[in-house]
């Protein structure tokens, strides 16, 4: 089938060894004229190195103040079917299993109203569908809404909460990651689908250290699974690893506090200065399992760079049981929004709040007691409330 | 105070703000709240009321906004 148009620059990035998202866009505009324009619109982009899009405006279905992203050209009259390309969330199930029905379900909906183009998962972790146009909205939320699917949260609101695969398919989970996720969607379907704070708040759920859902680089609350107690160590499966791996390099070695050392064939674990970092149990999983008294540290603040510059997020409870009805975990939630609510400016994240007034005022205004796990640089940050007293002596 | 009287002020202070300030959802919370003496969850059943009849609607300009839809 022929080109509608001639696209050289994107041509290029067909190139090479890795799928390219052009050959995708290519398939799809043979049966789809938004597909076919946004080629030609994407390509002028690149030639004149300035985008097309308007994003944002009044766009949206019924009752819901998020989950439509408004998207327009900025060249309606040259490209019409890109002139709305809106993108529609889908709020997509904890752990992000599907069926193969439910997936053909969102493709065949997809088709109808839409480009036919996805993006399995957005950063967020909705399940993104990329261009429809303003009129067809409500019918792909009636056609969702039917089939037991929601919208996502987008724009000031509390968005999609995701996680790992937790104990769907991961021994190593403290907490069950996928419960946590669709409790806290349910309890929060105000605040995701009304949008109510000063910007974007993010909710991820990781069942361990290793933090296969990044959720400590990119949630305003990482839920991170961890243990209090010992290491229960395997010392028969200790030594089955001899030979296989060099515990001292591989393991002793790269322990971030020094904590472990081998006497004879026995692997020893100063656990009380242990920081939980999971590095050993991933390396040695037959030998060693993490201790009995399982929960989650919370953290907050971190962030991508888009207002103002990336943060990691910050330890505020290093250790929470996170059991139904997780009564403790909303009721710190609540004094959190409320806090962000009062002294927050319009489009500042959480994490840039507490940057702006302080990390102590923070745990002052929410009566929480600070605690050394609550360094932002382990060893490296002393971290102390100095009084006039303190100064003076 | 009276559910619709309610909703009229909620829409008279959206009305006002037109073309001079965008109004954030917390903002009419707080604001009714303070002036009418009223709990902020009442403000905020009255206002959703509002916006699911469509006679006020979520914006998106860099942030999240409660305004009057276009007239058709």
């Amino acid at each position: 089938m022929s080109k509608k148009y001639q696209t050289p620059l994107l041509d290029e990035l067909k190139k090479g060894a890795f799928p390219s998202f052009v050959t995708e866009i290519e398939k799809a505009a043979e049966h789809s004229d938004m597909a076919a324009d946004l080629l030609g619109l994407v390509e002028l982009s690149y030639k004149e190195r300035m985008t097309h899009w308007k994003h944002g405006g009044i766009v949206g279905v019924r009752g819901y103040g998020g989950g439509v992203i408004g998207r327009y050209s900025d060249i309606p009259e040259k490209f019409p079917g890109v002139a709305h390309f809106h993108t529609v969330r889908i709020n997509s199930p904890s752990g992000f299993f599907y069926t193969s029905d439910a997936i053909r379900q969102v493709c065949d909906i997809w088709d109808k109203y839409g480009s036919g183009l996805t993006n399995m998962h957005g950063s967020t972790g909705d399940l993104v569908l990329l261009g429809t146009k303003t009129e067809h909205l409500e019918s792909i939320f009636a056609e969702f809404s039917s089939r037991g699917w929601d919208l996502g949260g987008s724009g000031s609101a509390m968005r999609t909460p995701s996680c790992c695969v937790g104990k769907a398919r991961c021994e190593w989970a403290n907490i069950d990651t996928m419960a946590i996720t669709n409790d806290i969607t349910q309890h929060f379907q105000d605040e995701m689908h009304r949008p109510a704070f000063p910007y974007k708040f993010k909710f991820k759920t990781a069942g361990c250290a290793v933090d296969c859902i990044a959720s400590i680089a990119r949630a305003d609350m990482s839920i991170i699974g961890t243990w209090k107690g010992d290491i229960q160590i395997d010392q028969a499966e200790v030594k089955n690893y001899k030979g296989k791996i060099d515990i001292q390099a591989e393991v002793i070695g790269m322990c971030p506090t020094g904590c472990m050392k081998m006497s004879g064939d026995q692997l020893v674990i100063d656990n009380s200065n242990c920081s939980r970092c999971m590095h050993c149990l991933a390396r040695m999983p037959k030998a060693l399992r993490p201790g009995k008294e399982r929960g989650a540290t919370l953290l907050m603040g971190s962030k991508a760079p888009i207002v103002t510059g990336a943060l990691m997020s910050w330890v505020i409870v290093p250790f929470i049981k996170m059991e139904p009805p997780y009564e403790e975990f909303y009721e710190l939630i609540g004094k959190i929004w409320e806090w962000w609510d009062e002294n927050g400016k319009n489009r500042e994240r959480i994490g840039e709040l507490i940057e702006r007034v302080g990390f102590p005022r923070f745990l002052k205004d929410l009566d929480i007691k600070p605690h050394p796990a609550m360094v932002k640089e382990p060893r490296r940050d002393p971290f102390f409330f100095w009084s006039e007293e303190d100064i003076v002596r | 105070m009276d559910k619709e009287e309610l909703k009229k002020v909620i829409y008279d202070l959206v009305e006002a703000s037109t073309g001079k300030k965008k109004l954030k959802q917390t903002d009419i919370l707080k604001k009714v709240s303070a002036d009418k003496g009223i709990e902020k969850d009442e403000v905020k059943a009255a206002l959703r009321e509002l916006v699911d009849a469509g006679t006020l609607i979520f914006t998106y300009f860099g942030g999240s906004y409660i305004e009057i839809p276009p007239k058709a």
